[in-house]
């Protein structure tokens, strides 16, 4: 309390401009030599005429309906008092001062810079700014807020974050365990169950993903046209995973979508299925509302496995599922990059696979290919660290086989290929001669 | 300053003057009684509280009239009041505070400054003020639990008045000090004045000073219980602290009342206005709150009407009995005002029209309740750069106005069906006058557009009103004007003058042809669209109305103003009849229920707050908004409150369930000591967040979907 006050007496303690301003502005205006109690009084005056029309402007910006007070509502202020405008001071967005400070003095001034007059006239005339126009949305439909571009995302990522972290916490609208008043956010009314559950412990809510009706049309056409055959209705499926604000409900289900897809794929070597899955991971990536901490356990083992699996496509001589791989690893570089964190330290899991794998000698060519470009993704300090030291040995391998009889087509190929790998790895200047030693 | 005194005589001749001009003007349709002549008789009775002072300021304001030789003025406040000629008669003033019409209005509305600050010459030894003060403090410390809540109120004005005469008598160090040490002790809704007061140090700053004159003018109001306003009494006299009796007795008006002393909840429920709470006998005063008789028309089934139902491929199961709108109206609600006592403008046929549409669209009204909310419907306003600065709808939601900061008035419609203007006079003449669609013939098709923007304004456009009828658009603006605009040809018709400073607020009656508005003048005027002065003049608040709205009956007015307090005046009489105290911050919405029994306001301190009109009681308090409330509908029937505010939300509230939950006897409305339960929470049936788009405006639809609009602003 007695702190409060003392805040509050700091905020009331009238501020007076200092006396040397007083001066200042009086040898601006031709007046030298002004008397030290004249500056005192005319300061105080100032100070409190000042005070005065700041009060009055306030009453400008809150008519306006604005947060922010602008030079407008100074000059409508200094109108009330009959006093003429400043003009000239016309920004609507900042107020132009400047700070300087030097020689023991600070200073706020206006920067006026000369401009040349034929600068102004030649220059090409900006673009006219747009006019007002009216758009109409729902907010809210009998109660429910639609998640539609126009309208906030219904779960931001930090509540989404707090329901995967701390389930407890978080009741969601129309679950009946808790039913008490947090619920009423979304607008749906919950039976008063709050005198029931007083007193006892707490159980860990149900989480049913109910979905309505209207969503799980959307999830049925989004998961078809990302799997479909055509390539503008995927497009535009995954146009609409990467932007739509309102998918977090349907998060679980994209997600085993996902693992189950890549699961039976990876079995029946459907390059083009894999292709399309790793995209929409790439689209639920880009998009900025969702909370994927959560669905981790599904997503990485399954972009890993589009990385490193032995076999994922039917004729592994012709398909061209190294780009598969590439494009995988790019994803799962970029899932390093904004999911790892100390305690789940998923890089240096990851890393930890993709080294374990590429030393062991029987791991196959295409597999030790997925190896390398999972760690060639993964930066710099991974590359000088891991793939740097080893391209000796991994040089002397791929000259075996090159060099040595023709055994396997395919191996000669997936030599070929992390030999042009290790060498385009771009950026970081390898030392070609390891590779040919 | 001739300005300053222009204004002054301009209010000050107006009430006389157009009382009398109207009366000849138009036979009898318009209000005709003079406002000042029904009060003075009445409020001579209730005249309990008549002061010395009052009758200083009325002499100071004859004498200043009589200086700048307005006679006619002179003569006419000298009657108003009841002054004889040249005698001071005690009984003939009026009270000041409950704002009883247009003679007090003139008396209070700008009391000569050197008489007024006058009453502080007399002082006492200003190093003793601290001690008087702790001496107090320490005292109302020490009384029992019960009576310390009431006896804390006097510590604010208690203070302000000290600071004041130390700073008058020319203390500055000790007023420093002395506000120093007791400011933190004040309530935090004071924290605005008491940053005012802190930036008035010397003498000449307080000539001129608003809030000032207003500390002085209108006695600070407490309410205190018998029981506790002895024990005060008994403590100052004991103590022979005459200074501070001195100031409650000159300064302040206690309102005792016998019975339970209030707890520290109820007052501060109540507490916060600039002047303190409304005596209890300014919300006596009877109000005719019912709705006025609808007009019987007859609903006419005709076939284009059926066509239209099976278009929509809804069969026809029920036919819409014919007078069920009638039946209801047809009993005379006894809270309402007789039919004629305003003079409304008679029916036309387009009005006919336009209710007959109403009453088939309220057929197809969604009931709303707890478990049935309303869909909501935005309007955003893109690329309006910070400009939007007001919105209206049209009853039957057609179209949308909107007031912008660069002096613009803008209009759009939100239906297919364009806006067009009237063809120019010389094709006019060319029309056959005798076809049967004659209207739709006068309207220039070339014109047709979306949106229109009107130009005439020459500041902010912070007030829009839209006729009931669609045919014409009031704005007001930080010009002084208020303007009447035609909706056919999409030019200005009238500018009504009489403001001088930016008029922050206008609405139409719901009948049409009158309108109110309110600005910093601190006078709410009402108007009629075809007199360029004003037939009404509402004077009483402290600072500047904010907001303005009428009441669905058309007899009353309500203002909101900057002095945290709501007044609902009879706009037959043009007296005050309820101030409600509460809120904690300048008032920006007001909304009357549909049968017009509840008000609700909201304010920039987030709250809305609940009246009882009948018997001026605070009905509750809905908590929840971080920020100014712009903008309050009640839904068609009344169920649901929706607020709009600054903190880009639009928030829906249970009303129905806070009036009943309400517990009321005898005692607390007599007294108005209500307890306000803290169940926001459970009223609040939901909230709806924009993306960065601050809510100014709500409308309920004929069909109950809620329209709101604001600007984004990224």
């Amino acid at each position: 309390m007695s702190a409060m006050a003392e805040e509050r007496r700091q905020k009331h303690c009238s501020v007076v401009l200092p006396t040397e301003s007083m001066k200042a502005m009086a040898e601006s205006v031709g007046v030298g030599q002004l008397q030290e109690d004249s500056c005192v009084a005319l300061s105080e005056e100032v100070s409190y005429r000042i005070k005065e029309i700041a009060q009055d402007a306030l009453k400008f910006m809150h008519h306006g309906k604005r947060r922010k007070l602008t030079t407008s509502d100074i000059d409508n202020a200094l109108k009330l008092k009959n006093v003429e405008p400043l003009y000239g001071f016309q920004s609507q967005e900042f107020i132009p001062f400047r700070f300087a400070s030097g020689g023991g003095r600070e200073l706020h001034f206006y920067e006026e810079k000369e401009v040349d007059l034929s600068d102004i006239i030649n220059t090409p005339l900006p673009r006219v700014p747009l006019d007002v126009s009216l758009k109409a949305h729902w907010l809210s439909i009998e109660g429910m807020q639609p998640a539609i571009p126009e309208n906030p995302p219904p779960a931001t990522k930090e509540q989404q974050k707090v329901e995967s972290t701390e389930p407890l916490k978080v009741v969601k609208p129309g679950q009946e365990e808790e039913g008490t008043i947090q619920g009423k956010g979304q607008g749906t009314t919950t039976p008063d169950g709050k005198g029931q559950c007083l007193g006892l412990i707490r159980l860990k809510p149900r989480s049913t993903h109910e979905l309505s009706v209207e969503q799980q049309l959307y999830y049925k056409e989004i998961t078809e046209a990302c799997v479909g055959s055509c390539e503008a209705k995927r497009a535009e499926a995954l146009q609409s995973i990467a932007t739509d604000p309102g998918l977090y409900q349907m998060l679980p289900r994209f997600s085993t979508f996902i693992s189950e897809g890549v699961r039976v794929n990876v079995v029946q070597n459907n390059l083009a299925l894999l292709i399309y899955l790793m995209r929409m991971v790439k689209a639920l990536m880009d998009n900025p509302t969702l909370y994927l901490e959560k669905y981790l356990h599904e997503l990485i083992p399954a972009v890993v496995t589009c990385i490193v699996s032995k076999q994922l496509c039917l004729r592994p001589d012709v398909d061209n599922h190294w780009a598969l791989r590439d494009f995988a690893a790019r994803l799962m570089a970029q899932s390093c990059k904004t999911f790892s964190t100390t305690t789940n330290n998923i890089q240096s899991r990851i890393t930890k696979t993709f080294t374990k794998s590429w030393l062991d000698d029987k791991t196959q060519w295409t597999t030790r290919y997925g190896c390398i470009a999972g760690l060639a993704e993964l930066g710099p300090d991974v590359i000088k660290t891991l793939i740097i030291p080893r391209l000796a040995i991994e040089g002397a391998r791929i000259k075996a086989v090159m060099e040595g009889p023709v055994i396997s087509n395919i191996d000669k190929i997936g030599a070929e290929h992390v030999q042009s790998l290790l060498l385009l790895s771009p950026k970081y200047p390898i030392p070609y001669h390891h590779l040919f030693i | 300053d001739t300005s300053l005194a222009k204004q002054k005589t301009d209010i000050k001749t107006e009430p006389s003057t157009d009382g009398f001009g109207n009366n000849n003007a138009n036979d009898g349709r318009v209000l005709s009684a003079s406002p000042g002549s029904g009060s003075s008789t009445g409020s001579n009775k209730q005249t309990a509280a008549v002061t010395p002072e009052d009758q200083q300021t009325l002499l100071a304001v004859l004498q200043f009239l009589k200086k700048n030789k307005l006679i006619e003025s002179v003569e006419i406040l000298r009657r108003e009041a009841g002054l004889p000629e040249n005698s001071l008669d005690p009984k003939a003033t009026e009270s000041a505070g409950a704002g009883s019409g247009g003679a007090a209005a003139v008396a209070e509305d700008q009391p000569d400054v050197r008489v007024v600050l006058s009453a502080y010459s007399q002082q006492g030894d200003p190093t003793l003020y601290e001690v008087y003060y702790s001496d107090l403090k320490k005292f109302i410390e020490t009384v029992l639990d019960c009576h310390r809540a009431e006896l804390s109120q006097v510590f604010y004005p208690l203070f302000v008045h000290m600071y004041l005469e130390l700073v008058y008598n020319n203390h500055e160090s000790e007023a420093k000090a002395f506000f120093e040490k007791f400011s933190g002790d004040q309530e935090c809704y004071y924290e605005e004045d008491l940053r005012v007061l802190s930036g008035l140090t010397k003498k000449e700053h307080m000539r001129g000073n608003e809030t000032l004159l207003d500390f002085r003018t209108s006695k600070f109001v407490l309410r205190i219980s018998r029981d506790s306003y002895q024990l005060l009494k008994r403590h100052l006299q004991e103590r022979q602290n005459n200074q501070i009796w001195n100031i409650i007795q000159e300064h302040l008006y206690i309102d005792i009342f016998d019975g339970m002393p209030r707890s520290k909840s109820q007052i501060d429920a109540m507490s916060g206005s600039l002047a303190g709470e409304a005596k209890r006998e300014a919300n006596k005063t009877k109000v005719y709150y019912g709705l006025l008789k609808e007009p019987e028309i007859e609903l006419p089934l005709d076939d284009e009407d059926e066509e239209a139902e099976n278009e929509e491929g809804k069969p026809k199961k029920k036919k819409p009995k014919k007078d069920s709108m009638g039946s209801k109206s047809k009993k005379q609600d006894p809270n309402a005002p007789s039919q004629n006592r305003i003079p409304l403008p008679e029916l036309k046929d387009s009005d006919k029209l336009d209710k007959i549409m109403y009453m088939k669209e309220a057929t197809k009204r969604i009931r709303l309740g707890s478990d049935n909310l309303p869909s909501v419907c935005f309007y955003t306003f893109l690329n309006a750069y910070q400009g939007l600065t007001a919105v209206d709808f049209t009853d039957d939601s057609s179209l949308i106005a909107g007031g912008f900061a660069d002096s613009t008035v803008r209009v759009w419609s939100v239906t297919p069906k364009k806006l067009r203007k009237v063809k120019s006079a010389a094709d006019l003449n060319l029309i056959d006058k005798e076809s049967d669609d004659v209207l739709e013939r006068i309207m220039d098709e070339k014109t047709a557009s979306e949106s229109k923007i009107m130009y005439g304004h020459s500041g902010p456009v912070y007030g829009i009103s839209f006729s009931p009828d669609r045919n014409y658009l009031l704005s007001s603006s930080e010009d002084g004007t208020v303007r009447l605009w035609s909706l056919l040809t999409f030019t200005c018709l009238v500018a009504y003058k009489g403001h001088n400073y930016p008029v922050w607020d206008t609405q139409f009656s719901p009948y049409g042809y009158y309108f109110v508005s309110g600005g910093h003048d601190r006078v709410a005027r009402l108007w009629a669209t075809d007199h360029y002065q004003p037939l009404r003049i509402f004077s009483g608040h402290l600072a500047d109305i904010t907001c303005t709205r009428f009441h669905p009956n058309s007899n009353y007015v309500a203002t909101g103003s900057s002095d945290r307090t709501i007044r609902v005046w009879d706009v037959l009489s043009g007296n005050c009849v309820r101030i409600f105290t509460g809120h904690k911050g300048p008032i920006h919405s007001l909304a009357f229920s549909p049968n017009g029994k509840f008000l609700a306001s909201g304010a920039t301190d987030g709250r809305v707050l609940l009246w009882d009109i009948g018997h001026g009681l605070m009905m509750g308090e809905l908590k929840g908004h971080t920020d100014t409330i712009y903008s309050l509908r009640f839904s068609r029937d009344g169920e649901i409150l929706a607020s709009g505010s600054m903190d880009n939300t639009v928030r829906l509230w249970d009303v129905m369930k806070a009036f009943d939950d309400l517990e009321t006897d005898d005692f607390t409305a007599a007294t108005g000591h209500i307890h306000l339960q803290d169940n926001s929470q459970e009223l609040l049936l939901g909230t709806y967040t924009t993306k960065s788009t601050p809510v100014i405006h709500l409308h309920f639809t004929r069909r109950n979907l809620l329209l709101a609009a604001g600007a984004f602003n990224p």
